[in-house]
Order: C-alpha cells, then sequence, then structure tokens
C-alpha cells in the first residue's frame, strides 16, 4: 500500500499536541509579562515553525511540487522579513 | 487471491502532487498576497507611530486571542483527520470529524464576536486611530474567510454523509480543507502581529 500523502492519525495528533503547546508557551510568556526584543525573536520563531507545520504538513505540501512548497514557504520567509525589518526600524525610533 | 500489482493509483499517490483542485491554490496563493500586503502595511505604520500602537494593543484581549488560536489549530487537526478518515472510506468517521472541526470554527467566531462587542463598547472604530483602523480591518477580513470557511465545511460534511469522498475521489475535500488550513494559516500571522508584537 502506497504512503497518504495526509499522514497518519498519530502523527497529526503529535503535531497538533505540539502546536497547542507552542500556542500555550508564548501566551504564558505574554501572561508573564515576558516582551522586549529577545521574547518577540522567540514569538517570530515559534509563529514561523506552527505556520511551516500546517504548510507542510496539514495543506500536504510535503508531498506537492517544489514550486508550490517554494511558493508558500516564500511567503512565509517574506512576510516574517517585513515583519522584522519594520519591527527593527521601530526600535531605532 | 490476486497478485499484488503496482495499481497505477498508487505510483501517482508517490508522485509529489498539489492535494485538492490547482485552481484553489491559486485563489490561496491570490488571499496570502492581500493578506501579506496588509501585513506589511500594519507593520510600517506600526514603525512610525509606536507609542500609539502600544499603548492601544494593550487593550486588546490577548486570552481571548490566545483562545481562538488553539480553536483554529483545533479544527485544522479535525479537517486534517476528516480526510484521513475518507482515505480509509470511513465515510461516518470523516463527517464526524468535519462536524467537530464546524463546531470548533464556530466557536472562534463566538470569541471574536464577544471581543468586537467589548471593542464597540468602548467606542472603537475604524476611525478612531490607525491602530484600531488595522485591528478591526485586519480581524474582520479574516473574520469573513472563516464564515467562507465554514459554509465550505458544511457542505463537505453534507458531503461526507452521503459518503461522497472515498479514496480516488477525494478532489472537493482535499480543497475545501486546503481552503480551511490557509484560514487557519493567516491568523498564524495575524495573531502575534497584530495582539502579541510589542
Amino acid at each position: 500500500m502506497s504512503k497518504s500523502m495526509h499522514g497518519n492519525p498519530r502523527t497529526s495528533t503529535l503535531l497538533w499536541a505540539t502546536l497547542i503547546l507552542a500556542t500555550l508557551a508564548t501566551w504564558a510568556m505574554g501572561a508573564l509579562g515576558e516582551t522586549g526584543t529577545w521574547g518577540v525573536a522567540v514569538l517570530a520563531v515559534i509563529s514561523f515553525w506552527k505556520g511551516a507545520v500546517i504548510i507542510l504538513d496539514f495543506m500536504a505540501l510535503r508531498h506537492a511540487p517544489l514550486l508550490w512548497r517554494a511558493l508558500t514557504m516564500g511567503w512565509m520567509v517574506v512576510v516574517w522579513a517585513i515583519i522584522a525589518i519594520a519591527y527593527i526600524k521601530g526600535l531605532a525610533q | 487471491m490476486t497478485a499484488t500489482t503496482a495499481s497505477p493509483a498508487s505510483v501517482q499517490d508517490n508522485a509529489p502532487r498539489l492535494a485538492g483542485d490547482l485552481a484553489i491554490w491559486f485563489f490561496i496563493l491570490a488571499e496570502l498576497l492581500a493578506f501579506g500586503v496588509f501585513f506589511a502595511a500594519y507593520a510600517f505604520t506600526r514603525a512610525n507611530n509606536i507609542e500609539l500602537f502600544n499603548t492601544e494593543q494593550l487593550e486588546l484581549n490577548r486570552h481571548a486571542g490566545a483562545l481562538n488560536t488553539v480553536l483554529l489549530l483545533t479544527a485544522s487537526y479535525f479537517v486534517v483527520r476528516a480526510v484521513q478518515a475518507a482515505e480509509r472510506e470511513a465515510s461516518r468517521q470523516c463527517a464526524n470529524w468535519l462536524l467537530a472541526s464546524i463546531v470548533t470554527g464556530f466557536g472562534f467566531l463566538v470569541v471574536k464576536l464577544t471581543e468586537y462587542a467589548a471593542a464597540f463598547a468602548h467606542d472603537i472604530s475604524l476611525s478612531s486611530s490607525p491602530f484600531h483602523m488595522f485591528y478591526l480591518s485586519l480581524t474582520f477580513f479574516h473574520f469573513m474567510h472563516v464564515i467562507l470557511g465554514l459554509v465550505i465545511l458544511i457542505a463537505m460534511w453534507n458531503g461526507a454523509r452521503q459518503g461522497r469522498y472515498r479514496p480516488g475521489d477525494m478532489n472537493g475535500l482535499e480543497t475545501g480543507a486546503a481552503y480551511w488550513h490557509m484560514v487557519d494559516l493567516l491568523w498564524l500571522v495575524l495573531f502575534p502581529l497584530v495582539y502579541v508584537i510589542h
């Protein structure tokens, strides 16, 4: 039997649990008042990773032609790069 | 009884392919670009109005935003389980997972509406400040995408109950699932950007 591009329930459940834990971790950081540049950097990295799980695993683009993976992951890279540049610009104010 | 042979379908399954209709992927790209422009506009307007944005951002309910992140991630996970169930020809389970994602998606709308009610009670409007303009327009634009996503999920739930999705006939389900995951993906940028990054 060929392997499904949509993964198996076990892996998906594990990914979901990790996504929820990551969300709770960033929520706790905010609740503890952990902001500042490093807090923002950690938040950005975690958010990027969460987006990558949605794109590669949930949308199954891991098994898509390279062009589509590059377009969607590239979108995330560009968006987060813009957010980072604007944030750094704001710090200089 | 029969010798196992590699069917053309299984060969195709291992070749790279997009899940769902090609058209939905062009649509998703267009949506990502539109939201991307919005995100960039927010980020650079903030860079020039740091104090205003930092002060007014604190008025937002981050807990509600985090709860909505959990709801959308969970709804996406339920949709993945629905697709996996259809692959196993388990139509009933597929329908049940879709129903679970619909309920979770509606939960997002309820949380968002309570947030809007609180904002309007504080006289927050599109014209009250640049931050409020971005907050309301970005989240409402996304809110409408969640509503459309729910309409699609309900249509797929109906289809699944009639046993419409099975291996080799998954296109409709995969297409709708891709749209729903996009709604989730957009929130994963919108929430940290507008509610948290300070």
